[in-house]
């Protein structure tokens, strides 16, 4: 039995070992990442004259810890913004990880607070209405949360919202798309066949801020291959590997060419890596672990929005109530781009739209680019914000900083809703 | 050459103390739990490199830092007592009710359920009554399909209750998606069949409820029939039934008690404390209530003990990585799994005494010789 086992090992070993060298014989040149987008003058406020005091405790209240990828992205911010301020680390910053959407939340935020915290900041949808509690009872503390809805209609003097536009990100991640596409099954004119005209999104819930991701990029592709269609799966969940996984499966046999998705796990770009389907990703650059089929990724940078408000605490004043990090203040960034992956003149071209989208001469939500049921939107009320189509443009996050754009237009196709 | 004597006696022998006098029990484990801190900090100065002294001045931080962190304390072990006197019935029966999480997280949907669809159309305190009635016989629900397996056909109670768990998430996870308008996936605090604070803090229903089932629990197994009934199915099944007593029937009962004292978590967690449910609501606690039963060897007031020192440990590890800004939990479920698996390690000990064989030094030397030549 042990000889058997050996045997068996040594072999798998063998072959292990084969296959690795066949791997690495094959490989042909790389370009490797290319750095992209270079040198956007920010629209940063100087913050050099300003001390924060030694005293000052900021207290960051996560969902999860640093192995998601959505909490670690919140966690660096936050010590970026520390470093930028030339804060001490080790003293002025408090974590609290793992807490979970109920009265946990509370229990965390009235621990920050006996710890001395001035400010207190929570990362998760779900913690806002527990937040709020602890807010309502500490006039004196400053809270701010992200991806809530609640900050206005709460009427508190110290609870802020904050979000990004990162729907601007998603149409420029979609630009590259586009161009992905066209390289891959354009004709000599760059038409895309109606058949191959189609790409996959993978999504979470059928929620606002997933809505609004996946139409801008929709928006980014179609500006580039406008005959494109896209088909969108939700998974029901914000974190399932296995279930992303077979969802952009499915997407890929019914005939999607790219795939984008959001969604917190690796579970969708493994996938497109092992079939060799490009695949746009989300947060985080997936370049390390799929770097055959890894084209960009677009993500929202906390750094500003914490030295934004780390400094009005300081100062005593007031924070935007809901605070919308842009492509301008730095907050809405794009990652490397696989140089090996994308289209020729990605890079160019990418810049051009970006330039034109910060100039404020390209708007993702023009309703000038997209029809429901074969209408052009005119008029938009979102419940209890108001009118959101101004001037013929769909103004996202100007009513508010959470997304709130959830028309269903034309050429997605939702192939089920919120499972 | 002397074989018989030289290689008859084993290296170690246990054998059995005599029962210790209690004061000499409580100085004894004193000490164990004492010298099993001592190591915890050691670990804990090794890894992190805080020494012992912050270390223990970030433990009680923990616990009684401020007025808030003490209820809060206070909150956290009556729970993880209710959960622990609840497996109480059950385990001194022998039956390895594991299914304590699914049980609590049960009730408390049954509890949401009452709280959206009577919120609002009803008075407040009937819903509170209608609350507490629905969650109460939903734990006891819960415990009672396994426990009628088991008494009927004999089926793997440890297996069943756990596998009921999973249900009882599933369920949990269907349903906030059913109801869950704005479709991110949580389901907000409800308005309506909010359990009144007593003394403006939320601890103080927990810890009288505690109190309560604490004293329910210890009658109930120590002075009645039933508990009687209870221990005696426990010990031999055979036994019961010659002595006459209907072991399905116990079975079957002391599940429903077991599971109605985790549907009175359930309740007391969703209308109390949360106000909304979660596949997260009990979060692990119905199996940490495992441990805490057994490290008080099913006494009830001994588990108020263990549950403290749970609790206590928890809170005091999770206060030295919010100050260390440790962004995970690994190494503070190290430390206390460290903590307890030395108090369970060193328990042996005090149970056992262990003798190591007397060496005789002319033998040695004669062995010695031998291995010379």
């Amino acid at each position: 039995m042990k000889k058997l086992l050996t045997i068996v090992f040594a072999l798998m070993l063998a072959i292990f070992a084969c296959v690795s060298c066949g791997d690495g014989e094959s490989k042909k040149e790389k370009v490797g990442e290319v750095e992209i987008l270079p040198a956007l003058t920010l629209e940063e406020p100087d913050y050099s004259g300003i001390t924060i005091p030694e005293t000052f405790k900021i207290g960051v209240i996560c969902l999860h810890d640093e192995t998601s990828t959505y909490d670690k992205n919140f966690i660096d911010a936050v010590k970026r913004a520390l470093v930028d301020l030339k804060m001490n680390a080790d003293t002025q910053l408090l974590l609290k990880v793992n807490v979970k959407e109920n009265a946990d939340c509370t229990e965390a935020a009235n621990k920050l607070v006996t710890e001395g915290c001035n400010l207190i900041f929570a990362d998760s949808f779900g913690h806002e209405k527990f937040l709020k509690e602890t807010a309502e009872k500490n006039p004196n503390v400053v809270f701010c949360h992200a991806t809530g809805t609640n900050a206005v209609s709460y009427g508190l003097d110290n609870f802020y919202n904050a979000f990004a536009s990162i729907y601007e990100g998603r149409y420029l991640a979609g630009v590259a798309a586009g161009l992905k596409l066209k390289e891959m099954y354009g004709d000599k004119d760059g038409n895309v066949s109606d058949a191959n005209a189609k790409i996959g999104y993978v999504g979470a819930y059928t929620y606002a801020e997933v809505i609004s991701g996946y139409t801008s990029y929709y928006l980014g592709v179609k500006s580039i291959v406008p005959n494109v269609k896209m088909d969108v799966k939700f998974t029901g969940s914000w974190f399932d590997i296995s279930r992303e996984k077979s969802t952009a499966q499915s997407l890929i046999e019914g005939g999607c060419k790219i795939i984008s998705q959001h969604a917190d796990s690796m579970g969708a770009p493994s996938e497109c890596e092992e079939k060799g389907v490009p695949n746009i990703s989300y947060n985080v650059s997936t370049y390390e672990s799929c770097s055959e089929t890894f084209l960009i990724s677009s993500a929202i940078n906390w750094t500003p929005y914490f030295k934004h408000i780390i400094t009005q605490t300081v100062k005593g004043e007031r924070i935007t109530q809901n605070y919308v990090g842009t492509l301008k203040t730095g907050s809405v960034i794009l990652s490397k781009l696989n140089g090996d992956v994308a289209a020729e003149g990605t890079v160019a071209k990418l810049v051009e739209v970006r330039d034109k989208l910060v100039n404020g001469t390209l708007h993702v939500f023009d309703t000038a680019n997209f029809t429901v049921n074969g209408q052009k939107v005119t008029t938009h009320n979102v419940a209890g914000l108001g009118e959101a189509v101004i001037n013929g443009i769909f103004e996202e996050s100007k009513l508010r900083s959470a997304p709130y754009f959830d028309l269903k237009i034309d050429g997605i196709t939702l192939l089920n809703e919120e499972v | 050459m002397n074989k018989e004597k030289s290689f008859h006696e084993p290296l170690f022998r246990i054998s059995k103390r005599d029962t210790l006098p209690w004061w000499k029990m409580l100085l004894a484990y004193a000490g164990l739990v004492l010298s099993a801190f001592v190591v915890i900090l050691i670990v804990i100065w090794a890894v992190l490199g805080i020494s012992p002294w912050k270390a223990i001045i970030y433990i009680f931080d923990g616990s009684f830092k401020s007025r808030g962190d003490f209820f809060d304390m206070m909150k956290d072990t009556s729970i993880l007592l209710m959960i622990a006197l609840a497996l109480t019935p059950a385990f001194k029966m022998k039956y390895w009710n594991i299914g304590a999480e699914g049980q609590v997280l049960f009730g408390g949907f049954a509890c949401v359920v009452c709280m959206m669809s009577l919120g609002g159309k009803i008075p407040e305190p009937l819903l509170i009554v209608i609350m507490f009635v629905a969650s109460v016989v939903g734990g006891a629900l819960w415990a009672v399909i396994p426990a009628i397996f088991k008494a009927i056909w004999k089926t793997n109670e440890t297996l069943f209750t756990l596998m009921m768990n999973y249900i009882a998430t599933q369920i949990v996870l269907y349903y906030i998606k059913v109801v869950d308008t704005i479709k991110a996936g949580n389901l907000p605090p409800q308005d309506f069949g909010r359990i009144p604070l007593i003394g403006g803090e939320k601890a103080w229903l927990c810890v009288i409820s505690a109190l309560l089932v604490t004293f329910i629990v210890w009658i109930y197994t120590k002075f009645t029939k039933h508990g009687y009934e209870m221990s005696i199915v426990g010990e031999s099944e055979n036994t019961a039934r010659y002595i006459g007593v209907n072991v399905k029937k116990v079975v079957i009962r002391t599940l429903i008690l077991s599971g109605a004292i985790c549907g009175l978590v359930g309740f007391i967690l969703v209308g109390g404390i949360d106000y909304t449910v979660s596949a997260e609501t009990v979060g692990g606690r119905g199996f940490t209530a495992i441990l805490v039963a057994w490290l008080a060897k099913l006494n009830p007031f001994i588990m108020i003990l263990s549950s403290f020192l749970v609790v206590f440990l928890t809170r005091g590890t999770s206060q030295i990585m919010m100050n260390l800004r440790v962004a995970n939990d690994f190494f503070s479920n190290v430390v206390i799994g460290l903590m307890f698996f030395m108090i369970i390690a060193g328990e042996f000990f005090i149970v056992y005494r262990v003798k190591i064989k007397k060496f005789d030094l002319e033998k040695l030397k004669f062995w010695k010789r031998r291995k010379k030549d």
